[in-house]
């Protein structure tokens, strides 16, 4: 029977010595949606990203892929990292675009044109003979997206990757990333503990528990097609659906903190 | 700014460091001391000058440095791989630092003694002695370099598609030419120490050869020329360096 599913984790659990990062998720992922991820820091989030990407393996559990186990870190799924320190610094901006398909042995001509239409699409037409060095922290994102984007991967894993950045950076980035997704329909798992950003870009939102032994405590449906506009009264709907789910989440999470 | 005020700012500075260093000098030698152990610049130069005319200043020098390129290249080449192996492969870095951390502490003007009874007095022991300094440098630098590399870099590539091999040569490596350079630079600045001392006490020609003659004769001004050369000597030799880092490496700076 061909998989229902692109990606899905069967009771997954993740332990670190003593300590239950993820407790039993079970989170199914359908093919060309974008899911985000939501959830107070300390949620396990990022374990459960690096799992998905093949960095760690589950405690117990299993990820599928097309109904295939992850067994360690493949091109199908492509990683944008939270900070910079992904990126080659030797290397030039199109460099480090056209990495991926340096590895694979891609003629020369044929990678530089991919790299630069991507260079292009995440608006970087003209710094591509920079290095990272040279570049703003919204820029260096950039290069990271369009280095996925370029190798392109079954799905994409986007660990808090606007996090870094100002706020004006960051809604701008969030606007051109839903486009490039619109353009694209490529599979997306992002993580991010911004309720906004969740609304703004997902299609499925998952809310966590607070960590440790971090669950999904539930998933919401966004229902909204095209750009979306924060001041929508439908966008504010489900803001306040999901404000009110991971409100407790938060506060639990503060008072472990203490 | 202007060109003029660059070049003032870059090297103005260093220019009128470098003059002070020699007036002062002048003046402690004829008003301070006002002795012939201790001759100024000028007297100094004058006879550097003589040596230079007679060739014996050359053929001191070049002794030296042609032993000290030939050591420290000869020690990089060594120690750079077994410092990516040391980095890379536990069971190996478990395997050689015994060694590494063992003989780091010999300092290799304690080896001067076995270096000349096995090898002689001549370019062998000179250069062994080179390769023993620079050797354990470079290779600590760049099994450090090797683990300092952000594991995110390794995962990027891994999720990229690359194989182990590759992640080596395209990620491992040029991240670790910083450290690697840093290395190599250290290692220069002990092979000028370690020449002149396996020098002083078994050798026929070289800078330190030179001094230990000047010594024997009670010939100071030629001490002082010898120890000159030598200041000049590794100040230009680590300019070289630097210059060569931020030309063809400069991309590669720890920086980025």
């Amino acid at each position: 029977m061909p998989a229902k599913y692109d990606v899905e984790l069967i009771g997954v659990t993740k332990r670190y010595g003593a300590t239950l990062a993820v407790d039993n998720i079970s989170l199914r992922i359908p093919q060309a949606s974008y899911c985000c991820l939501l959830g107070p820091s300390g949620c396990g989030k990022t374990t459960i990203l690096k799992m998905l990407a093949g960095f760690e393996a589950p405690t117990a559990g299993r990820i599928l892929m097309d109904g295939r186990e992850v067994t360690g870190a493949s091109r199908d799924r492509g990683v944008v990292f939270q900070g910079d320190d992904s990126l080659y610094g030797w290397l030039t901006a199109v460099e480090n675009v056209e990495f991926g398909l340096r590895m694979r042995h891609m003629h020369k001509a044929e990678r530089r044109g991919r790299a630069m239409r991507y260079l292009e699409l995440v608006g970087l037409r003209g710094q591509e003979q920079k290095y990272p060095a040279e570049l703003s922290g919204g820029m260096k994102q950039r290069i990271q997206i369009a280095r996925v984007l370029a190798n392109e991967p079954k799905m994409l894993l986007m660990d808090e990757p606007f996090a870094a950045l100002d706020a004006q950076t960051r809604s701008l980035m969030q606007i051109e990333l839903a486009s490039i997704w619109r353009a694209t329909r490529t599979t997306v798992l992002f993580i991010t503990h911004d309720i906004d950003e969740a609304v703004t870009l997902g299609k499925r939102i998952g809310v966590m528990r607070a960590g440790p032994r971090s669950q999904v405590k539930g998933v919401v449906e966004v229902s909204l097609n095209g750009a979306r506009s924060r001041t929508d009264d439908a966008f504010l709907r489900y803001y306040k659906e999901v404000y009110e789910m991971i409100r407790d989440e938060v506060a639990k999470s503060l008072s472990r903190a203490d | 700014m202007g060109l003029a005020r660059r070049v003032w700012t870059g090297y103005g500075g260093y220019a009128l460091g470098f003059a002070s260093l020699f007036v002062i000098w002048q003046m402690a030698s004829l008003y301070l001391v006002g002795s012939v152990l201790f001759p100024p610049p000028t007297i100094v130069f004058k006879k550097a000058l003589v040596l230079a005319r007679n060739g014996v200043l050359l053929e001191h020098l070049s002794a030296s440095l042609q032993r000290i390129l030939a050591g420290f290249v000869a020690g990089s080449l060594l120690g750079i791989p077994i410092g990516l192996a040391m980095g890379s492969f536990r069971p190996v870095r478990k395997l050689l630092e015994p060694y590494t951390e063992f003989l780091r502490f010999i300092p290799s003007v304690a080896m001067i003694t076995v270096a000349v009874i096995w090898f002689g007095i001549g370019e062998a022991s000179k250069v062994f002695l080179i390769i023993y300094t620079t050797i354990f440098i470079v290779i600590l630098n760049t099994a450090a370099g090797v683990s300092a590399i952000a594991p995110n870099k390794i995962r990027a590539a891994e999720s990229l598609g690359a194989t182990p091999a590759q992640i080596f040569f395209h990620v491992a490596l040029p991240a670790t030419v910083p450290y690697i350079l840093t290395g190599m630079r250290l290692a220069m600045a002990n092979s000028f120490t370690t020449i002149v001392a396996a020098e002083l006490i078994a050798a026929n020609d070289g800078l330190g050869k030179m001094l230990w003659d000047g010594r024997l004769f009670m010939l100071v001004d030629e001490i002082f020329v010898s120890l000159v050369t030598l200041g000049l000597l590794g100040f230009s030799a680590d300019r070289m360096f630097r210059w060569s880092i931020y030309t063809f490496a400069g991309k590669y700076s720890p920086a980025t």
